[in-house]
């Protein structure tokens, strides 16, 4: 499994690692404007959808369509980035999705920002911010 | 929740073969739809979207937010199992602060 997987192995530049991390900090960026698109659109929704009901809603309403396929360009990014750098450094900066969101729902769906949210904000920023240096040493 | 986790689990594996998938691309387009790894990962993906979905329909998001988050956790040690990555002490520290931020975050969703 292991040689499966991990074969071929080759030597990325530090330009090209670096390249990779903001890769996925654009990858973050999508992929929460997606959340919050869909969001928006899961309104049109009934509550207990069929498959193609679903289906035919993402295709016709505007901004699931958009919110889906900004999803999919998420997902090329990510496997753009992944090529160069360590999945352990890149993986979990995903986790900026969760700043965005939050940051996004507050300026468009009003939503408070309370001291909790902000921490959180300013805790995982830091531990990005940890990762980020790491992966450009 | 157990929905959820199983998801999560499954998703970091959909980072394992995106990121074996990522490694074996070439500039031709046949190296992209002949790459089972790939389709391996986004296949990984989806699934642990529909368990993610099952779950949210039951469970509080505050809840489930950070055991999304501990996807993160599985894919680093897999990153050490199939790629050989080296763990640091920086990489558990910052593993640790993006879970606790996570965790705080969603309590502040409430």
């Amino acid at each position: 499994m292991s040689q499966t997987l991990a074969e071929p192995a080759f030597i990325s530049s530090p330009e090209q690692r670096r390249r990779s991390v903001w890769l996925v900090l654009g990858c973050t960026i999508l992929g929460a404007v997606a959340q919050i698109l869909i969001k928006l659109g899961a309104n049109t929704l009934g509550a207990h959808p069929s498959v193609l009901d679903m289906a035919i809603r993402i295709l016709t309403t505007p901004t699931l369509f958009i919110g889906y396929s900004l999803y999919a360009l998420s997902t090329v990014l990510l496997v753009l980035a992944l090529r160069h750098g360590e999945l352990s450094l890149l993986y979990p900066v995903i986790a900026l999705t969760f700043v965005w969101v939050t940051i996004l729902s507050v300026l468009i769906f009003h939503d408070s920002m309370n001291p909790l949210r902000l921490s959180g904000i300013a805790i995982i920023v830091s531990g990005v911010a940890i990762l980020g240096k790491g992966g450009s040493r | 929740m157990a929905w959820v986790t199983f998801g999560s689990f499954i998703g970091s594996f959909g980072a394992v073969f995106l990121k074996a998938g990522a490694k074996r691309l070439e500039k031709n387009l046949k190296s992209i739809y002949t790459n089972w790894r790939l389709a391996a990962g986004v296949g990984a993906y989806l699934l642990s979207t529909i368990f993610f979905l099952l779950g949210v329909r039951r469970g509080e998001l505050s809840i489930l937010y950070p055991l999304v988050a501990f996807g993160y956790v599985w894919t680093v040690f897999w990153s050490r199992l199939f790629f050989g990555e080296p763990l640091t002490r920086t990489k558990f520290l910052a593993l640790g602060m993006i879970l606790v931020g996570i965790t705080v975050l969603s309590l502040g969703n409430k």
